[in-house]
């Protein structure tokens, strides 16, 4: 990034409006590298001052790492793309916690001004057997991408639907499967469990489709085969802690977990066919 | 020179008789193709999944780490649709007039039309899919009016319109790599295009795990990578979306258009400082109830930049609510051209606000005197949190600040009415060409461009172009075309 060229433009024209209007503090970052998936990890200790009360937290890190680079170093790598908390690409377990101490934010929106001058902060990738550390904090989440293949859609083609005002659905339904919807499959919950389970995520989808009519032909062979493949790619159990509820950064409730048990075990005890009768 | 291939005849039936007179591809035959798609929002995914039903092979590619994250993801308003669920007199022919209006009259008609009868198909679908679209009491489908349309036809789904959109085009992709019909690439990077003898036959990419530097070959390539708005230093755009599949097709020769029609939209978070990586954009719903102004003179302005006087000091007399002054009829409604074009008018005259000066204020006061707090909580409470995690600023208290953006480009590869580009099989759908918005966009219309491309366009006419080969030959992967791109990008 050229944050250099940014710094000349907007300087030179309006450098009684920019130079130093914000709070600066100095960190001491514990940072956990990793130079690839083969290789073993441990935590270096990074410098990283004057840094302004008003940036992100990843604006904190492009600059760490401006400073990296004009050092030759490695710069410290890190998933993220839109950095407006949607995408769901951002992960870092901050001081222990899953995208930082805020609730309901994800760590592209968490800002500076949340931490103080002199403070360390410890920075890790999400931990879980199912989401190995590719380089530094970046995990690879397919496992989650691979769950959503095994069953986390509905059976239509393009075309040939019907109309879209054919079958009404009651508002509160409806709402209640939006909520479900707007899991952005960040892994947060994962990292926060104790037992890396990812029924938050499972359940997140799987409510959507229970909770419409579009979702009940399917409804238990998708329950099983995203349960069977979640379990296949070594997420842990679930034990109710309810630590994934805490964490996760758009509020994805555990009666999503409920239903989802509910789902599961009908499809467990009786066939298909018996189901459907 | 160009030929659009705009197919002659009345515009209502132009696409009917298009898709008629388009060659097709049997379906036994169908999976001798096999087709890349770069990129993997609204257009890509989409596009995918409904060529993979018809039975072609596919293979996606993004750089993100799964297809979901594509930035189609970030679109808060909604999608337009021609349903005249609301029997307010909207019809194909006004949402198409509507579109073309907005874009100054220079986007090309007979895309327009076809995109406007699309719509209608586009909510169907994505219902079908399970897309949790916001509803009425009595369960049917909700609407509302969007940037200053006479008819309320947006669908949304709250302010997450394009999650619940792209979430429904993935699971949908993610049923075909299922069965086996997409091979998806992610953290995959294309770096450039393989041309033989003057036709699209592959892509060079970089696996951005291994760094290892890959070709792929298809016998036909759809760019569905996004606009440019990163061109410009700071833009709404993902971080990731760098324009250099578009810009590595034209410099193998696809052409490029209208590359001035950039949309700035006037409802941003202001920047902070030299840091700033990106900027977020607040959905335009805010002008509804929320003021815009500045004080009236310079000498306030600055007062205010210092923190002397806090916006909340500044006398109703000295306030200039610029946009209600010069366009009385719209006031804070104005397009989103004029608005922005005015917020920097006023910027540059000295009397912007915030402690960069870059921004003028959007004020909630009057608005929650009318309607009470609740009520404003009720309508804009997720924005408002938003902005007060970005800023520190309680919007309930202080005026907000906001300030134009680059959001959306208009412009972008050429290609004519089968959305092929220059380049023989080399298709370019949704924000990344440049057909269907003209000079500046209607809102609610890029979700639904998307989509369309996607999901009613492209199955239709790559056909036409596969079935013209002559041939179901696999593409020649030792051909010296593709040694020699990607010798070209190690650099
Ligand atoms: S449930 Fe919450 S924490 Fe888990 S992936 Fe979804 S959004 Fe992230
Ligand atoms: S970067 Fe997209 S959610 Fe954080």
């Amino acid at each position: 990034m050229s944050v250099g060229t940014y710094t000349f433009r907007y300087s030179t024209l309006h450098t009684q409006f920019i130079i130093d209007m914000s709070k600066h503090m100095n960190l001491t970052l514990k940072v956990w590298r990793q130079k690839n998936q083969n290789s073993e990890g441990k935590f270096v200790t990074i410098q990283a001052n004057n840094i302004a009360d008003d940036m992100s937290f990843l604006e904190m890190l492009d600059v760490v790492n401006e400073d990296l680079t004009r050092k030759g170093e490695d710069p410290i790598y890190f998933d993220h793309d839109c950095r407006e908390g949607i995408c769901g690409m951002c992960s870092l377990v901050i001081n222990g916690r899953p995208h930082g101490p805020n609730e309901r934010t994800t760590t592209c929106q968490l800002h500076m001004r949340s931490f103080h001058d002199g403070q360390t902060i410890v920075i890790e990738p999400w931990r879980a057997a199912a989401f190995p550390v590719l380089k530094d904090l970046a995990v690879d989440r397919s496992a989650f991408d691979r769950i959503q293949q095994a069953g986390g859609y509905i059976n239509v083609n393009t075309g040939g639907v019907p109309d879209a005002n054919a079958i009404p659905i009651p508002k509160r339904i409806a709402d209640e499967a939006f909520e479900s919807a707007t899991c952005i499959g960040c892994g947060a919950c994962v990292a926060a469990c104790k037992n890396a389970s990812a029924m938050l995520f499972v359940s997140a989808k799987v409510s959507q489709f229970a909770l419409l009519p579009q979702g009940q032909t399917e409804r238990y062979e998708r329950a099983q085969a995203m349960v069977d493949q979640m379990d296949k790619e070594g997420f842990g159990n679930c034990t109710n802690t309810g630590a994934c509820e805490a964490e996760c950064p758009v509020g994805i409730k555990l009666t999503n977990i409920a239903r989802l048990n509910r789902e599961y075990f009908t499809a467990k005890i009786f066939r298909q066919e018996d189901v459907h009768a | 020179m160009l030929d659009s291939k705009v197919p002659a005849g009345p515009l209502a039936e132009k696409w009917s008789n298009h898709k008629f007179n388009l060659k097709l591809v049997n379906p036994a035959n169908k999976r001798k193709f096999t087709i890349i798609v770069v990129g993997t929002g609204l257009a890509g995914a989409s596009a995918a999944a409904s060529l993979a039903e018809l039975g072609y092979n596919v293979k996606t590619f993004c750089y993100q780490d799964s297809p979901r994250r594509a930035h189609s993801i970030a679109a808060q308003g909604g999608i337009n649709a021609a349903k005249n669920y609301q029997n307010d007199g909207d019809s194909i022919f006004r949402l198409f007039y509507d579109t073309i209006k907005g874009g100054d009259y220079r986007a090309r008609e007979a895309n327009v039309y076809r995109l406007a009868e699309n719509s209608v198909k586009i909510i169907d679908q994505c219902v079908a899919q399970g897309v949790p679209f916001a509803r009425e009491y009595g369960g049917l489908l909700d609407n509302r009016s969007f940037g200053g349309a006479q008819v309320s036809r947006t669908f949304y789904a709250r302010g997450q319109t394009g999650q619940q959109l792209l979430l429904g085009a993935y699971s949908a992709l993610n049923r075909q790599i299922k069965k086996g019909k997409v091979k998806s690439y992610t953290r995959h990077e294309m770096l450039d295009l393989v041309v033989i003898d003057g036709h699209a036959k592959g892509i060079i990419t970089r696996d951005l795990v291994t760094g290892k530097i890959e070709a792929h070959e298809g016998h036909a390539v759809l760019l569905c990578t996004g606009g440019y708005g990163n061109v410009f230093f700071l833009s709404t755009n993902a971080m990731g979306c760098n324009v250099t599949a578009a810009w590595r097709a034209h410099k193998r020769g696809a052409f490029f258009a209208n590359p001035c029609y950039t949309q700035i939209h006037p409802t941003c978070i202001p920047v902070t400082g030299d840091h700033q990586s990106k900027l977020t954009l607040m959905s335009e719903s805010l002008r509804n109830d929320g003021r815009v102004w500045v004080p009236k003179t310079k000498e306030l302005a600055e007062k205010l930049r210092k923190g002397e006087l806090g916006p909340n000091d500044i006398k109703e007399e000295d306030r200039d609510y610029f946009l209600e002054r010069k366009y009385p009829s719209f006031g804070n409604l104005v397009p989103r051209d004029v608005a922005s074009r005015n917020a920097k008018e006023v910027v540059d005259e000295g009397r912007g606000v915030g402690k960069t000066g870059f921004a003028v204020f959007l004020d909630f006061a009057d608005a929650i005197k009318r309607m009470g707090e609740e009520t404003v909580r009720a309508k804009y409470g997720n924005l408002f949190d938003m902005y007060q995690k970005i800023t520190d600023e309680n919007p309930y208290e202080v005026p907000m600040r906001i300030y134009p953006a680059v959001h959306y480009t208009m412009g972008g590869l050429w290609v004519d009415y089968n959305l092929m580009t220059t380049i023989p099989g080399l298709y370019c759908l949704g924000e990344a060409n440049f057909s269907d918005h003209g000079a500046n966009r209607l809102g609610a219309s890029a979700l639904m461009q998307g989509l369309s491309d996607g999901y009613f366009v492209i199955p239709y006419t790559v056909g036409d172009y596969l079935a013209g080969l002559g041939s179901f030959a696999p593409v020649d992967k030792n051909h010296p075309a593709f040694e020699e791109t990607r010798k070209n990008d190690r650099r």
